[in-house]
């Protein structure tokens, strides 16, 4: 129950944010990879390293429980399945997560991008079997890799022994640094709201 | 009007920790295919089976559903676990974020005016690629293992290999493709 509360609580703000930085409006996701205007990108990159920040501090002061990490297997599924997936962000400007909550705020487009994406999911549970026989499933990079050894997570590190708490609060602040030397645009297009 | 970036990533990385803090990173596309299953087990029952020898205790005759000892097979079984009531209640505050701001203007429900000033008013032409589009973006997705929320953000926040072979394919797909098709702006 306690479970529940918490997927209701966590999940709705995170839908209330991801409306609120304009990531359910497709013209928004659309510029960004058009690299007519980055502000979403800003915003993106920001978010992860704030996120990572507060996860590897977290981690270095007992705050966070390490065994909620859940670090996913590298493959060259994953490689290939992200080229899919970018083709699709383009193309309709929505992935997973912003395609449902468009629909959720009323775009119809959105909707129809959900009905695709459950047939597409279909898809492939139909093809697993046959994906798995490909070989493009068995891991690469020594699997459920992370940068550096984070202590306690019994993950495999890139860089094996160089501490992966330090490394995260590190690539954290990379990233925010990132977001804030980001121009708002890179072909000189209009930017959806005036630069403070 | 979206929210100014340094606001916007504050607290985009705030509920990312939260999540992690208190529950698990978070993820999004799996929930295709749970609700796949869950329609699938109600016309055709028996894909998911009850199985004391299961990890999970459940079994599926799909092999997709049945992988990880039927964790997945598990949730289409119990639809009211963590992960897919967490996807309800994110479309219930983004519908709630909408109702807030004054909703989507009509002229945007159908499409963006970017798609507009590129390829004219036809639903019939948006639709279809929207369909298609989200057919691809799930299938790589499932076969990623993740998507924007699991990989790209979940990921790279933990410094997960993965998440960052993830973004790279999914930028190197997404920038040029959006720079062939969208020329001009709205």
């Amino acid at each position: 129950m306690q479970q529940l509360l918490l997927a209701l609580l966590i999940g709705g703000l995170f839908g209330f944010v991801l409306d609120r930085i304009g990531a359910t409006n497709p013209g928004y996701i659309i510029k960004m990879l058009n690299l007519t205007d980055l502000h979403l990108m800003k915003t993106i990159l920001a978010g992860i390293g704030v996120a990572s920040v507060l996860l590897f501090g977290g981690l270095l002061s007992g705050l966070v429980d390490v065994g909620h990490m859940s670090v996913k297997t590298a493959y060259l599924g994953v490689f290939i399945g992200g080229l899919l997936l970018g083709a699709g962000f383009a193309i309709a400007g929505y992935c997973p997560g912003t395609g449902l909550t468009a629909a959720a705020t009323g775009r119809w487009d959105g909707l129809v991008f959900v009905l695709g994406g459950l047939l597409g999911a279909a898809a492939y549970m139909g093809s697993y079997a046959w994906v798995k026989s490909t070989g493009v499933l068995e891991e690469i990079a020594g699997g459920k890799t992370t940068l550096g050894t984070v202590e306690g997570s019994g993950y495999p590190a890139l860089m094996e022994g160089v501490s992966g708490e330090a490394v995260g609060l590190a690539v954290g602040l990379v990233l925010i640094l990132i977001a804030f030397a980001l121009p708002r645009s890179l072909t000189g297009g209009r930017a959806i709201e005036p630069a403070e | 009007m979206p929210l100014n970036w340094k606001m916007g990533g504050l607290l985009l990385g705030a509920v990312f920790f939260a999540a992690v803090l208190l529950v698990k990173p978070i993820g999004v596309s799996t929930q295709f295919v749970i609700l796949d299953g869950i329609v699938w087990n109600a016309v055709d029952p028996g894909v998911v089976t009850s199985s004391p020898d299961s990890k999970s205790g459940y079994t599926s005759s799909n092999a997709y559903l049945n992988k990880s000892g039927g964790k997945y097979a598990k949730s289409v079984a119990n639809p009211l676990n963590y992960s897919f009531v967490f996807v309800i209640a994110m479309m219930i505050g983004a519908a709630v974020s909408a109702v807030l701001r004054g909703g989507v203007p009509g002229s945007e429900r159908d499409m963006p005016a970017i798609w507009r000033a590129n390829f004219g008013n036809s639903l019939i032409k948006r639709y279809a690629a929207a369909f298609l589009a989200g057919f691809i973006v799930l299938y790589g997705a499932r076969l990623a293992g993740g998507c924007t929320s699991g990989h790209m953000m979940s990921g790279m926040m933990q410094t997960a290999a993965s998440g960052y072979i993830f973004a790279a394919g999914a930028f190197l797909a997404g920038i040029p493709i959006a720079l062939y098709l969208f020329r001009k702006e709205a």
